[in-house]
């Protein structure tokens, strides 16, 4: 295994070479990710720049004034935040080797953003079943996209999530899964990023301003 | 892995370029942590206690949370200004230059649309 990975640093990726020879693969790798995490804000920065131009478009219906709960916003954001540092202390337990260390910290992870997307699915399903749904308002359809796509976001993250924790488990810390790891954690760490922008700009712009 | 992976590189979300690391892993998550609650927690009590003069708080809060990105990207995603990371680093500069365009170009068209249609009747979009 190390020799292919070796080989593949070696002649795979020669066209990034520098003085020092061509980068290692896990270098390669996490720079592509980055790039792809940074091509996902981009598309976010779309979201919320809809968001900002239709915000006040509430076609009489309730404005943000009346629809939003911070104390809800302050337990999801706390619980998103706490799993991003469970997910970087997953990340070092896996860089350990120790095993049941990084399934624990991948639970409590997993525990945590579940919790979060429970309580935004909730909010979402109050809406709905007051008759403020995404078709109520320009308003409640930015609403719903932005903060929605997050939440697909955090979805598509925790089963990428429990993948990585049966591949763990099933093939051990081996070089390709500890980047498919990095990559995770990257991930999830700039979901918590896209938050604190949408906890700031949807929610506590929404209720104060 | 061989000794390609021992130079001192270090991919976005990397601890560093070792496959070992201290305790500084754990200390660098946990001010992070602390940081970043820090942050949230002031962003949600600042409008709620009046603290600051009314009009400034738009301002205040972006700046609280483009702190917090900054925490989040140094403390968990491991962004430095060091000579490994200047890819990593370049690309975020490009990343958040196309992100302000597409934002702040957004909200100023729209805003000077709607400003010019005020004259024909209509109020806000």
């Amino acid at each position: 295994m190390s020799a292919t990975a070796a080989a593949h640093a070696d002649h795979g990726v020669a066209g990034i070479a520098s003085h020092q020879g061509p980068a290692p693969k896990r270098i390669v790798t996490g720079y592509g990710f980055w790039i792809f995490l940074l091509s996902d804000f981009v598309i976010f920065s779309c979201l919320f720049a809809t968001w900002g131009v239709l915000v006040h478009s509430t076609a009489d219906g309730p404005t943000t004034h009346d629809l939003f709960d911070l104390n809800t916003v302050a337990i999801e954001t706390a619980a998103l935040l706490l799993s991003s540092y469970a997910c970087g202390l997953a990340g070092i337990a896996a860089q350990r080797r120790r095993a049941a260390a990084f399934q624990i910290c991948m639970l409590v992870t997993a525990a945590l953003g579940a919790l979060f997307l429970g309580l935004e699915l909730n909010e979402f399903w109050d809406l709905v079943a007051k008759g403020d749904g995404p078709q109520r308002s320009a308003f409640l359809s930015a609403f719903f996209t932005l903060v929605g796509c997050h939440g697909l976001h955090v979805s598509l993250g925790l089963l990428w999530l429990f993948t990585m924790m049966a591949q763990a488990f099933a093939k051990g810390f081996r070089a390709d899964i500890l980047r498919r790891l990095m990559c995770f954690s990257l991930f999830w760490h700039a979901l918590d990023i896209i938050w604190v922008g949408i906890f700031t700009a949807v929610y506590l712009y929404g209720v104060y301003l | 892995m061989s000794q390609a992976a021992e130079r001192a590189e270090t991919a976005p979300g990397d601890e560093s370029g070792h496959g070992e690391e201290g305790a500084g892993g754990v200390l660098a998550y946990s001010v992070g942590l602390g940081l970043a609650a820090l942050l949230t927690v002031v962003s949600f009590t600042l409008p709620a206690l009046h603290l600051v003069w009314a009009p400034s708080l738009p301002i205040a809060l972006a700046v609280l949370a483009i702190a917090q990105m900054g925490v989040h990207l140094v403390f968990f995603l491991h962004l430095t200004s060091g000579p490994d990371n200047v890819n990593n680093v370049l690309a975020l500069a490009f990343g958040v230059l196309i992100v302000f365009l597409v934002i702040a170009g957004s909200l100023w068209i729209m805003y000077e649309m709607n400003m010019n249609m005020m004259g024909h009747g209509a109020m806000r979009m």
